[in-house]
């Protein structure tokens, strides 16, 4: 212990480099796709925006800026799921977990007031319940029973089963200020039940049902509009049907043809009611939408009698419409299409259906975006007792965009981002200048002449190149500092000196992609994929990089459904995001397996082979050049599939025909164990050193496989004393099962990195009840077989294992290892812990030669003594207090420094950092004193002359002598 | 069943991962090794067969037969028989064309001889024809068992396992193989040593507790407080008598 605390405790060290990160640094925090959204209405002046998310997340944003005001996440899965988010005054109400929790938040703060935990039983509905128009009480609706709470405390003042709860379908509760209130409940297609509750004590005071066979269900096809009056459509009959709630005399539904109103329904559609009830403590508004069609709306009012209804205006096109309240003024929002790139939106005046002058906003449609999704109209009265308003649409890529009069985007939130599935970084292009020059290489040689004219002609362009950057640099000179802005744009784009700044493709998975610049973290380029399955697979293929002036770089993205298997490929250019021309091969049979070849075709392109479920094969780009070379290697093309619902992992090689033989076959018994995850190693991954030099100054070296599979399984057996995790390695080439280790008394969820020639992983000791970190390391011993390649097919001896195991104090997330350039930089572990921290862990750490007794030649090789707990040193985050809620996995990527890897993390935030494993042993420190070495030099080379001048002269005089 | 917990303790009697748990046996020619009653008490046999054409189109034939023991101590030995003239000849076909050789065995169970039936398939590996005929058929397999005595693996290498492209001109060579056969069952992780943590750590305060006698602060730095008392008196007192003077001078 002692060895390690002089290395890394040193505080003065980390607080510099804090600083120093802070330049670089940067987070992006995300709530996920909007379920509800509300405009704080309690004051004229606000200028908040609550949301409610998929992500179970509870948000509030400053709707002038777009930035997050303050976030509540609650768990993850069923447990934590939004219900409903409804707000009144300043307080937000909101059922969580499926009906478990109640719970009410102060929208001023974000605190919460209180919680009530309901009675068990599936969430139905929830309304607030007003008497005398001061709204005091919520009323929530369960499958079985009905619950009212107080609003200022939680505390709930009466429950009542329902009666008949196992047959009726109890679906909506409504209030409409009275001292009653209504569950509506239905037996499909037979009647509708209708039960009065007394808002007292609970008590029922009507009840009654009517006969309603066209009716399914009351939540999908029914609203309540005007003074309590039921209303439903039923696309089978194309009928309006009504129902005073209250009233005793109507003993069954008024039915109005849709006919008799000259609508018509588009074929095949069922039609939705929209209405909208402004105020709890008053009834809703008699007015109401009925959508027709997928792009036509009518507006409709009931009449005063209860009974007739008039079509007030018919809208088509029209994509969404909304109602929104301001005072005692409701308008109606509706979205009809402009053109190609824009939508309308224009106000309408509820009661009568007119046009309201001078409120038509310009929604600007991104042709790289989805389409809108659903309006949230924030209305409000100006001076003169207009209606002015605000709108947030969201579109289907889970963006949302807040517009004003006359179409300015106030901001734009793109939500898809708080789901990453994968990402790659990709080298941003070099300078125009330094492109020229390498597209001078490039070319084919025409001649002794055409090239000196090249040359010449290059020069002259990078002559004016620069003169161009001093006349920028003279003229920028004169401006005062702050004015000169450094914006990215993708015009701008270049590859910086070290190659820090680099583009991230990550790919969402609602199918959006994005292009986000590393340094300043805007997004540069987004493109949205439609038509991909929500439980879609995806995977990004870096086929070319930028090298390869003139060829523009390459990446591909596997889009694969998970039930079926069929796959398309998305072609595209990372640093512009344009889809490539180059048409993708139609792959009709669904896709096993996916590997990039080291081969590369004409353009510099890599070789994407993608395997069907019949063991043919798919080559892409699949040009007569990339044929001719893979019938050339097909003997040495090999590849593994694994079927971890069958527990078999076998290998093939392809062969001329690019058919494959199957060659070899491993099975692990399911009913022993299953295949949890198979990693191989990172293809871009260099070892520096072969081997480590030991304490006797004798070479250990590694056993570095580059086909090496680590497949981690877990035992069926969920008993605690029985449960055992497996860890196999297998060469991927030959499926020779290199080591096979049982980890007893263990279970997952289990993390591991396979990296060099190690393998750490991470499990939950079910004995002990802790967490456990193990390393294995594979050496081929003092000698090495064969030190100038290696082969699978000829290494006969298995390697040597040695394996450690440490206690680690904290549950993970995440686990992933630094990368660098040459691999010459001491690696680190960078563990994403719950707490939303990142640890920067170093591989010493996990050294399974770490010696139980420490001797001179443990000593000599700098081994930190075997100690069972591992260390979680508060200087070892990276993130310091920028926590990243729910890490879901960690890229890294090495830079043009050696000692420097670009880290980001991703889960619902982005967050991006550099990290320095060995220190910035390749960086002069920033206080670093050039004048003192340089008049050190100087001082010296004078001095050097000045004594030669005087030897001379006293050896002149010697010799005169 | 009554077997599976016997497996278990032979686990974990195995000391370090380092030392494979291998019973292994050589076996040359058609000889049968170990007598009648021994492979009747717990042994079956299963056989080894393998493949090598030149169209690399799989067909398998026997090469030999496996006797497996299971149990308290998981043995194996193989009766093989001689490569006729014909394999031969194919064999150095295959060899010619960089075709591979194949070997399969059916997936067992070494413990559990009730499910030994109802499981199918086959486990494969292959190493390739060349360096099988260049090593003159000193090949290596492996079987990998998992934690209840499954067979999950077989593995194949030959010593020495390139290809240099040097003739076999001896066809005697080439008639039987020379096997080394070894069973290799999961290793145990370590669990972190606490114990022995502990146990020198306690040790350590040992060492440490007794030759530390505390001296007092003046008992061990007196060297180097004396004279610089002894100094400041001395100048305390110049200074005094200089200041006097001044003073004096002064009024």
């Amino acid at each position: 212990m002692r060895a390690d605390s002089t290395c890394y405790t040193d505080s003065g060290s980390v607080r510099m480099e804090s600083l120093k990160l802070a330049t670089h640094v940067q987070r992006q925090q995300y709530v996920g796709k909007t379920l509800f959204a509300h405009f704080d209405s309690h004051s004229q002046s606000s200028n908040k925006l609550f949301l409610a998310t998929d992500k179970n997340i509870f948000a509030s944003f400053n709707s002038r800026t777009g930035d997050l005001l303050w976030r509540h996440v609650d768990k993850v899965g069923p447990e934590g799921t939004i219900d409903i988010l409804v707000l009144h005054g300043q307080d937000a109400l909101m059922v969580v977990g499926g009906g478990r929790l109640l719970r009410s938040w102060d929208t001023n703060m974000g605190g919460l007031n209180w919680e009530a935990v309901l009675d068990t039983g599936s969430f139905q509905a929830a309304c607030f319940v007003a008497i005398q128009d001061t709204v005091k009480h919520v009323a929530v609706l369960k499958k079985a029973a009905i619950s009212l709470h107080y609003l200022t405390n939680g505390h709930q003042k009466w429950v009542e089963n329902l009666p008949d709860s196992d047959t009726v379908q109890y679906q909506a509760v409504y209030s409409g200020g009275e001292v009653e209130v209504y569950v509506l409940g239905v037996v499909p297609n037979s009647h509708l039940t209708i039960i009065a509750y007394s808002l007292e004590d609970g008590e029922i005071i009507k009840q009654r049902s009517v006969e309603a066979p066209w009716l399914s269900s009351v939540e999908s096809s029914c609203v309540v509009i005007g003074q309590g009056v039921l209303m439903c459509v039923d696309p089978a009959t194309l009928a309006l049907y009504t129902l005073p709630i209250q009233a005793e005399e109507a003993p069954q539904f008024n039915q109005i043809l849709l006919q008799s109103l000259d609508l018509e329904v588009s074929l095949g559609f069922q039609p939705v009611l929209v209405s909208s009830q402004p105020h709890p403590a008053r009834s809703p508004i008699s007015e109401f939408f009925l959508q027709l069609g997928p792009d036509h709306h009518v507006l409709l009012q009931l009449n005063a009698d209860g009974y007739t209804i008039a079509a007030l205006r018919d809208f088509q096109p029209a994509f969404l419409v909304s109602f929104a309240t301001t005072g005692e003024k409701t308008v109606a929002v509706v979205m009809t299409p402009k053109n190609e790139t824009a939508c309308d939106i224009n106000l309408f005046s509820a009661d009568s259906g007119r046009r309201l002058l001078d409120t038509t906003v310009i929604f600007p449609l991104d042709l790289n975006g989805g389409k809108p999704f659903k309006l949230y109209v924030h209305a409000f009265l100006k001076k003169d007792d207009s209606v002015d308003y605000r709108v947030l649409v969201q579109t289907q890529d889970h963006a949302l965009t807040f517009i004003q009069q006359p179409g300015r985007v106030v901001w734009t939130r793109e939500e898809a981002l708080a789901d990453v599935v994968t990402m790659e970084m990709v080298d941003l292009p070099l300078t125009g200048t330094q492109a020229e020059l390498e597209g001078e290489f490039g070319k084919k040689a025409d001649g002794l002449f055409p090239m000196v004219l090249k040359r010449l002609s290059s020069q002259v362009i990078l002559l004016q190149a620069w003169l161009a950057h001093l006349w920028k640099l003279f003229y920028e000179a004169r401006k005062p500092h702050g004015q000169v802005k450094n914006e990215v744009t993708i015009e701008t784009l270049s590859r910086d000196e070290f190659n820090l700044q680099k583009m991230m493709v990550m790919v969402t998975a609602s199918g959006k992609l994005f292009g986000i610049d590393s340094k300043s973290g805007s997004i540069l380029w987004k493109h949205y994929l439609e038509n991909v399955q929500p439980n879609a697979v995806f995977k990004l293929i870096v086929q070319r990089t930028t090298a390869h002036f003139p060829h523009p770089p390459q990446c591909t993205l596997l889009i694969k459904d998970k039930d079926t298997g069929l796959a398309s490929l998305h072609v595209f250019n990372p640093i512009f995001g344009r889809k490539s021309h180059i048409a993708p091969p139609a792959l009709p049979r669904p896709i096993l397996q996916s590997l990039l070849l080291p081969v590369i075709d004409q353009d510099y392109a890599k070789v994407l082979l993608l395997v069907d479920d019949q063991y043919k094969v798919t080559a892409f780009p699949s040009t007569k050049n990339v044929l001719q070379q893979l019938q050339e290697m097909a003997s040495s093309i090999f590849f593994y599939l694994i079927r971890s619902d069958q527990g078999n992992l076998s290998g093939f090689r392809l062969r001329k025909d690019l058919s494959t033989e199957r060659i070899w076959e491993v099975v692990l018994p399911t009913e022993v164990q299953k295949i949890v995850a198979v990693n191989g190693k990172r293809p871009n991954e260099h070892v520096h050193s072969q081997g480590r030099v030991m304490g006797d100054r004798s070479v250990l070296y590694k056993y570095l496989n580059p086909n090496l599979l680590a497949v981690v399984t877990e035992s069926t057996d969920a008993h605690p004393e029985r449960a055992f995790v497996g860890v196999f390695l297998v060469d991927g080439v030959t499926g020779r099962i290199i080591h096979e280790a049982v980890q007893r008394k263990a279970r997952g969820p289990v993390h591991f990195v396979h990296s060099e020639n190690w393998v750490v992983y991470e499990y939950w000791n079910t004995k002990s009840r802790r967490n456990e970190f193990s390393v294995l390391e594979l050496f081929e011993g003092t000698e090495l077989y064969n030190s100038t390649v290696f082969s699978s097919l000829d290494r006969p001896h298995l390697p040597q294992v040695l394996q450690q195991t440490y206690i680690f104090p904290s549950p993970i997330t995440t686990m992933e290892a630094t990368l660098t350039e040459k691999g010459i930089t001491s690696r680190h572990l960078l563990v994403g812990l719950p707490s939303g921290a990142i640890l920067s862990l170093p591989k010493m750490f996990l050294d399974p030669r770490r010696p139980e007794v420490v001797t001179e030649h443990s000593r000599e090789e700098n081994l930190i003594p075997y100690a069972p707990e591992m260390p979680i040193r508060t200087e070892w985050f990276i993130n310091y207090n920028q926590t990243v809620a729910r890490v879901k996995g960690i890229y890294t990527a090495p830079s043009g420094l050696e000692s420097t890897c670009l880290v980001v993390a991703y889960g619902l935030d982005i967050y991006q950092t550099r990290v320095y494993p060995s220190k910035q042993f390749d960086v002069l420190k920033d206080d670093y004193d050039y004048v003192l070495i340089s008049s050190v030099l100087f001082a010296l080379f004078f001095a050097t002359m000045i004594s030669k001048r005087l030897a001379q002269v006293k050896l002149l005089n010697r010799a005169w002598r | 069943m009554a077997s599976v917990p016997r497996l278990c303790l032979l686990l974990s009697i195995i000391p370090t991962i380092l030392i494979l748990c291998a019973d292994f046996a050589c076996c040359n020619t058609g000889r049968k090794t170990g007598d009648g009653l021994d492979t009747d008490f717990s042994g079956f046999s299963v056989p080894l067969e393998h493949s090598f054409e030149v169209d690399d189109v799989s067909r398998f034939r026997m090469r030999g037969a496996l006797q497996l023991r299971g149990g308290r101590e998981t043995s194996v030995s193989l009766s093989q028989s001689q490569l006729s003239e014909e394999d031969r000849n194919t064999l150095k076909e295959v060899a010619a064309v960089d075709g591979l050789y194949k070997i399969r065995v059916p997936r067992v169970s070494l413990t559990d001889r009730q499910t030994e039936r109802q499981m199918d398939g086959y486990l494969t590996a292959f190493v390739r024809a060349c360096s099988l005929v260049e090593s003159h058929l000193s090949d290596v397999i492996t079987l990998h068992t998992d934690v209840s005595g499954y067979l999950i693996g077989v593995s194949i290498v030959t010593i020495p396992g390139a290809c240099r492209g040097t003739e076999v001109e001896d066809e005697v060579d080439l008639e039987a193989f020379n096997t080394t056969l070894t069973i290799i069952p999961p290793t145990n992780a370590p669990q972190p040593e606490t114990a022995l943590f502990i146990e020198r750590m306690d040790i350590e305060h040992e060492k440490r507790g007794k030759p530390q006698e505390q001296k007092s602060f003046f008992a061990k730095y007196w060297m180097y407080i004396v004279p610089l008392v002894l100094f400041l008196m001395m100048s305390g007192a110049q200074d005094q008598s200089g200041g006097g003077a001044a003073n004096g001078g002064g009024r």
